[in-house]
């Protein structure tokens, strides 16, 4: 015998990666949990669900927000774009690229979360030093590399921005 | 990992918000950014039975300057005041403190009147708000009423508001261009919770040289009159306050708050001479 669960879900709208969705979901669905079991973006990984790690993190309507502990509910109404949502975006790729250049990843977890990170302080704070930076990504945490190439990834991109004017900083896939 | 059932609700007015609320039998909860609750939801530590949003709700995030005060709205963003978005009136204490919460991504999303209402003693702005001897202003079933900063908070966790009530904002003198201030917090990775903070706030064009002791086991301890602390913050001035501020003599915490508090000072002194 199995208890009956009375499973309320509420239908929602939003964008997620330029598509517009309507989907139904429980409250406590979080917007991680919402992308990668109902929409199959798998992207979006998640560390320690409880807002430490930074895995999960990805934009909402343009802002780094941490998708665990952030209700799919309460993004109604919203933009939301994950790690599968840059493929077309400029600064995305050019972090990627130098991510790869730099070594900036190896098992790769914390990856996704990493570039949102990034791409925030790349087209936010454009004239960051190393130290901003290291404070910047205080909030996103990996085992692996000790932080060393993917500071100088960003640094790749931000040098690489301030040498040539012409290239737009806040340039997004879902302009 | 993952939250407990429960329902949700976002209305669009504060009253509506505290109705719904009202009507829950105590299992319904207020949240805004949610960067608090949500790891206690994720961790079952909290379990309500309705969350009701209080995003929705336009009042929330009017911010005002009336004669010589600042009306900050509970729903601002830390974001929004480390970006500049508000005339805030603190000369760069605001958004300097802001700037210090947690990560970007939970100041995004994360609200002053959530952490305030939260009263976690090593959060940032219940110190500041304390040190800036601001006004609480809240509404409920009865209509509003408003707290001073010392009746806010009477102890970790908890606060002068009752389960159907919101704070609609905070308003507080807003600070001569002459005022000086320091904010020092002690934490050993950025963005944690502090382990001390120190605040000062010297606005002598006002009368004004408050300074906090932060981040302690209850309120934060307010230094009513910290002239003669500011200019010499040695043991027979300070030890009293550090005791007043439950701090036991001689342990670990003791030592970070004194050492916070006499940073706080130095910064201050060091921004006056360069006035």
């Amino acid at each position: 015998m199995t208890d009956i669960v009375n499973i309320v879900t509420q239908r929602i709208e939003l964008r997620i990666n330029c598509e517009q969705v309507s989907i139904a979901v429980e409250p406590r669905t979080s917007l991680a949990d919402l992308l990668r079991e109902q929409q199959m973006l798998c992207g979006t990984n998640l560390g320690c669900e409880q807002g430490v790690c930074g895995a999960c993190t990805l934009m909402v309507d343009g802002m780094p927000t941490r998708s665990c502990i952030t209700s799919a509910v309460s993004c109604a109404g919203s933009d939301v774009q994950s790690i599968e949502g840059f493929d077309d975006d400029a600064v995305m790729n050019e972090l990627r690229a130098a991510f790869t250049a730099e070594h900036a990843l190896q098992c790769g977890y914390c990856t996704p979360g990493m570039l949102m990170t990034a791409r925030d302080i790349v087209t936010r704070l454009p004239d960051a030093d190393d130290e901003r930076v290291r404070l910047e990504l205080s909030g996103n945490l990996c085992r692996c590399t000790g932080y060393v190439g993917i500071v100088r990834a960003i640094r790749r991109v931000l040098d690489a921005h301030r040498t040539s004017q012409n290239v737009p900083l806040a340039v997004t896939a879902a302009a | 990992m993952k939250a407990a059932m429960y329902d949700y609700a976002k209305p669009v007015t504060a009253d509506s918000a505290v109705a719904l609320v009202g009507a829950s039998d105590g299992m319904a909860k207020f949240v805004s950014g949610g960067q608090s609750l949500g790891p206690m939801m994720n961790l079952r530590l909290a379990q309500p039975g309705t969350l009701v949003d209080l995003r929705g709700v336009p009042a929330l995030r009017e911010c005002r300057s009336e004669g010589n005060l600042t009306l900050i709205g509970a729903c601002v963003t830390h974001a929004e005041i480390e970006d500049r978005k508000i005339d805030d009136g603190t000369q760069g204490l605001m958004p300097y403190v802001a700037r210090g919460i947690a990560y970007r991504a939970v100041r995004n999303r994360g609200t002053l009147g959530g952490s305030l209402a939260h009263a976690d003693p090593a959060a940032d702005w219940i110190n500041t708000m304390v040190a800036l001897d601001a006004e609480f202003l809240v509404a409920g079933p009865h209509g509003t009423r408003s707290l001073t900063a010392a009746g806010w908070m009477s102890g970790a966790f908890t606060t002068a508001l009752e389960a159907d009530e919101i704070l609609t904002g905070v308003r507080f003198r807003r600070l001569s261009p002459a005022a000086r201030w320091s904010y020092y917090k002690f934490n050993r990775k950025p963005g944690e919770f502090a382990e001390a903070i120190a605040v000062f706030v010297d606005d002598a064009p006002a009368g004004i040289c408050r300074a906090v002791i932060g981040a302690i086991d209850g309120p934060p301890h307010v230094i009513g009159n910290a002239r003669a602390l500011l200019d010499n913050p040695d043991a027979a001035l300070l030890d009293p306050h550090l005791d007043a501020a439950g701090l036991e003599t001689g342990s670990y915490e003791y030592q970070v708050h004194r050492v916070a508090f006499e940073r706080a000072a130095a910064i201050v002194r060091e921004n006056r001479k360069q006035q």
